[in-house]
């Protein structure tokens, strides 16, 4: 049994921010995964969509449900990531300040991705875009 | 614990989100960083944080917390009060600074107060 699913994001959207998460959060309630691992995907997953609508200008979500694991790919059109190791230290961000006003950007989205995440892949082309490739097993 | 005891023992107000008036609380997370609550948090915990905007919904739904508690007389905006209805998540507010609300807060689920 393999469930696919594709959600699109749109850069700058904060009012949707979120909304892709909270649909797999409830599909995989729906499908009896542990709620521990519920709430690492979750928060992973969350992070990931908000870079997205924070930093790119579009995206697209596909998960990808199997017996024993969700695989998540994030693609993005946008400014990419420069340096992805800089990007990965904790307090780090290049976000506005109209973000960080919001309570985001406050460089800890891909510390929280790494820390519940069995498996992350940065890949980033300035001026281009950034994939950002996760799986849970459960 | 419940939302509703905490209105009545710490005297707060209730914006919106009546239908999580009976949703428990075990603690509470005080932050305005929402990756840091996102991160941190604990399911059962309230909210504390000056933030008056929808995605404090967005990540209190996703973290399961059962309400948030705005400070220093903030008001929710239109977003925050309309998501606050549909996840059913109560936006309370208060008057008091963080530091007295959590102190308050803090006492009440030890039992103290």
């Amino acid at each position: 049994m393999v469930i696919e699913q594709t959600y699109f994001i749109r850069g700058g959207d904060f009012s949707h921010a979120g909304d892709a998460s909270s649909k797999v959060k409830k599909l995989l309630k729906q499908l009896g995964v542990d709620a521990r691992k519920i709430k690492n995907i979750v928060i992973a997953l969350y992070e990931a969509e908000v870079n997205i609508v924070a930093h790119a200008w579009e995206g697209m979500i596909r998960i990808s449900i199997e017996a024993d694991r969700i695989s998540c790919t994030l693609e993005d059109k946008g400014p990419g990531i420069e340096d992805i190791g800089q990007a990965m230290v904790e307090g780090y961000s290049t976000a506005s300040k109209e973000v960080r006003e919001m309570g985001f950007g406050a460089g800890m989205g891909l510390s929280n991705i790494k820390r519940n995440t069995d498996v992350l892949e940065i890949t980033s082309e300035v001026g281009v875009g950034t994939k950002v490739y996760m799986v849970n097993y459960f | 614990m419940k939302v509703s005891d905490l209105i009545i023992a710490l005297n707060l107000h209730l914006f919106c989100g009546d239908d999580g008036l009976d949703n428990e609380v075990s603690g509470a997370y005080v932050s305005d960083l929402l990756s840091d609550v996102m991160g941190f948090a604990k399911e059962g915990e309230v909210w504390i944080t000056l933030q008056t905007h929808q995605n404090v919904l967005a990540v209190a739904s996703l973290r399961d917390l059962p309400a948030v508690i705005l400070v220093k007389g903030l008001e929710p905006d239109a977003e925050m009060r309309q998501h606050s209805e549909r996840e059913g998540i109560p936006v309370l507010g208060t008057s008091m600074p963080t530091f007295e609300l959590a102190g308050r807060l803090y006492m009440l689920l030890k039992g103290m107060e």
